[in-house]
């Protein structure tokens, strides 16, 4: 971030990020802890596994963030491309 | 029954005046013929309550049930907020279009015939492309012809299938069919177009992002989810729409990962979620309606609210490029929290309005033992928190500080998104009050202990799948390619090959023939004529001697004579 004076948001500092990043992990442990209390039931065998949100959740944005990733090579073209397109003639 | 006038009439009326009115008179038309709209539809009795005859047929303009209530309660409402978020920024015509699109919207709402339902299914499409058209820009003039060519054609071929069926059918009354014949298929190929289904999904991110702050408001809420009640009302149970939807949401994924626009994040993210309700009714069980009619309920209450905060952001800063953006919580608090509020709603997020609707229809797929389609929503429902859940915001508001300080929503546009945050919440929190609505009676229960885990974790692990993959989704100003490549530049392509072929072909003739023609003139200089500048003649056209003659005849002679005693 920069160190500008103007720019001491409490949410922009080193300090509160790490902080910010402590409570998250604290709550995605917390969340996969809840299931030794409360019972997931699970409706097609595996989704009652121990933590399967979690690692369905995770590996699945994985993938897509990987599918997205290599689409993207074939797709994505600088954002002028139409106009250059419609106007090359 | 009594006649009973069409409730869309007060908006189309509405629509009228706002043009000739001014200042506070124009005012209170905007805010409060939506007001009187979403009263009217709640006098709607259930059944057909007008009949008119026309040249053969009994048109209904109005059938009410619980269902059509339902979608014209939210497109009325939906009227009011985004008349309250423009009134005061956008200009006359653009509100103007908004409500007669609007009208549209109700109209198809309680249409009980088929002709009813197409005239305002043509009225939406008209208006919807004058709001694209106001966005102002060469852009959105372009993408405003695109987008009102693909609309006609989904028209026509909607009217083909209408024709058949009336023909085939003898009947015009709107009532469930499955796409079995040529007739149905159009039906069904013309409502999937407005839905943006594969392979035109590109219509929705090319319009949508093009138009202004405020158009893009109303753009976000009519035509996708009057599809979505066309649907529910003539394909429940076609089993070809649970894998268009699904193609649908995982396409919106993809693409919104991809995207660099803001706006056009928003709308990767409408297909994706249409793509939710469009599942929901090829399932078709009462739980799977009910699941879609609630979720484009909610859905067009969160992605409004999403789509006023990219709004604001785009009437305060001019841009709208994610690689433009960031920081923008330090001066725009309150639209930071309405952004967050609607994208945790989209993400269905537990205490939000998308976790009490799109269960739903993850129940009707458990109900219906559709393991791979369960799984494949539970992937979604992760992947939407990737991509429009924390993409949206994080790149707007947070990730880098762009230096931008623009002040927060002025208070109208402030009030809109206020309102629509509370109803996220409020039918998150309390969604047996909503429940009651809709079109079949259910003892669901939103709220399980271990469903909210698990929701929880899949969520939460998204997001953490988020951070942790950043690098790899670093913003770049690109765009990506789409089906509309084929008719935008591969066609264009193709018929400038074809014309220039054409050119050089004939240039290339007429250069033969003037080259044959200019060597059969020289040919015949040399040999025949007179070249004056070597003031010589061509060879058969000179004077001979005469002894160079006589010597010419003896050869010939003796030739002949030889030739003779030889034979």
């Amino acid at each position: 971030m920069s160190d500008k004076p103007d720019d001491d948001a409490w949410l922009a500092r080193p300090d509160s990020i790490r902080l910010l990043w402590r409570l998250f992990w604290a709550i995605l442990a917390l969340t996969v802890l809840a299931q030794f209390v409360i019972k997931v039931k699970g409706y097609f065998v595996i989704d009652s596994w121990p933590a399967f949100g979690a690692w369905f959740g995770f590996l699945s944005c994985l993938a897509m963030v990987l599918v997205a990733k290599a689409l993207g090579f074939l797709l994505k073209r600088k954002d002028d491309y139409y106009r250059v397109e419609d106007g090359d003639d | 029954m009594t006649e009973f006038l069409p409730p869309a009439l007060i908006l189309v009326a509405a629509a009228l005046l706002i043009g000739p009115l001014r200042g506070h008179a124009r005012s209170a038309v905007v805010l409060l013929a939506p007001l009187a709209t979403l009263w009217a539809v709640w006098q709607v009795p259930d059944g057909v309550v007008t009949t008119v005859s026309f040249l053969d047929y009994q048109i209904e303009p109005v059938e009410g049930s619980a269902l059509r209530r339902l979608f014209a309660t939210i497109f009325a409402l939906m009227a009011f907020i985004g008349g309250l978020y423009a009134f005061r920024q956008a200009r006359w015509y653009e509100l103007a279009a908004g409500y007669a699109y609007a009208a549209g919207a109700v109209g198809v709402s309680f249409a009980g015939d088929l002709i009813t339902l197409f005239i305002f299914w043509e009225l939406m499409a008209l208006f919807s492309t004058v709001i694209v058209w106001c966005g102002g820009t060469p852009e959105a003039r372009a993408a405003g012809m695109r987008y009102a060519v693909m609309h006609l054609f989904g028209g026509i071929i909607l009217k083909v299938g209408i024709e058949g069926v009336v023909v085939h059918t003898g009947s015009i009354d709107i009532q469930p069919m499955l796409a079995t014949n040529f007739d149905t298929w159009m039906v069904l190929i013309g409502i999937l177009i407005n839905a943006a289904a594969p392979p035109v999904s590109a219509w929705l991110a090319d319009a949508y992002p093009a138009s202004s702050p405020t158009g893009s408001v109303f753009l976000s809420a009519f035509t996708t989810k009057t599809a979505v009640l066309a649907l529910i009302l003539l394909f429940p149970g076609e089993t070809v729409l649970i894998w268009i939807g699904i193609y649908m949401i995982m396409y919106g994924i993809i693409y919104a990962l991809l995207e660099n626009d803001a706006r056009r994040i928003l709308a990767y993210s409408i297909v994706n979620q249409v793509g939710f309700m469009v599942c929901a009714i090829g399932i078709g069980t009462q739980m799977a309606l009910n699941g879609a009619a609630a979720h484009a309920f909610a859905h067009i209450i969160y992605k409004a609210l999403l789509f006023m905060s990219a709004g604001v952001v785009v009437y305060r800063t001019g841009k709208s490029k994610c690689t433009d953006l960031g920081g923008l919580f330090r001066t725009m608090p309150l639209t930071t929290i309405c952004g967050i509020i609607g994208a945790l709603s989209i993400s269905s997020f537990p205490l939000t309005s998308g976790f009490t609707t799109k269960t739903l229809i993850s129940q009707a797929a458990v109900d219906e033992g559709l393991v791979v389609v369960y799984f494949l929503l539970a992937a979604a429902s992760a992947g939407v928190f990737l991509h429009a859940g924390i993409k949206f915001p994080w790149f707007v508001f947070f990730q880098k500080d762009s230096g931008l300080r623009p002040k927060d929503a002025p208070w109208n546009m402030a009030a809109a998104m206020v309102i629509f945050s509370a109803l996220c919440i409020l039918m998150g929190i309390f969604p047996e009050y909503f429940y009651r609505f809709l079109p079949y009676e259910t003892t669901y229960q939103a709220y399980k202990p271990g469903k909210v885990v698990f929701y929880l974790q899949l969520l939460l692990f998204s997001g953490l799948a988020f951070f942790l993959l950043l690098p790899l989704m670093k913003r770049t100003l690109t765009i990506s390619l789409d089906t509309d490549w084929l008719w935008r530049v591969a066609l264009n392509r193709i018929v400038r090959f074809v014309t220039d072929t054409l050119a050089w072909a004939g240039a290339t003739a007429e250069a033969a023939v003037a080259t044959l023609l200019a060597r059969l003139g020289a040919f015949n200089r040399r040999h025949l004529g007179a070249s004056p500048e070597q003031n010589q003649r061509g060879v058969f056209a000179r004077t001979w001697q005469i002894g160079t003659t006589a010597l010419w005849i003896a050869i010939l002679l003796f030739v002949y004579v030889f030739a003779y005693l030889i034979s």
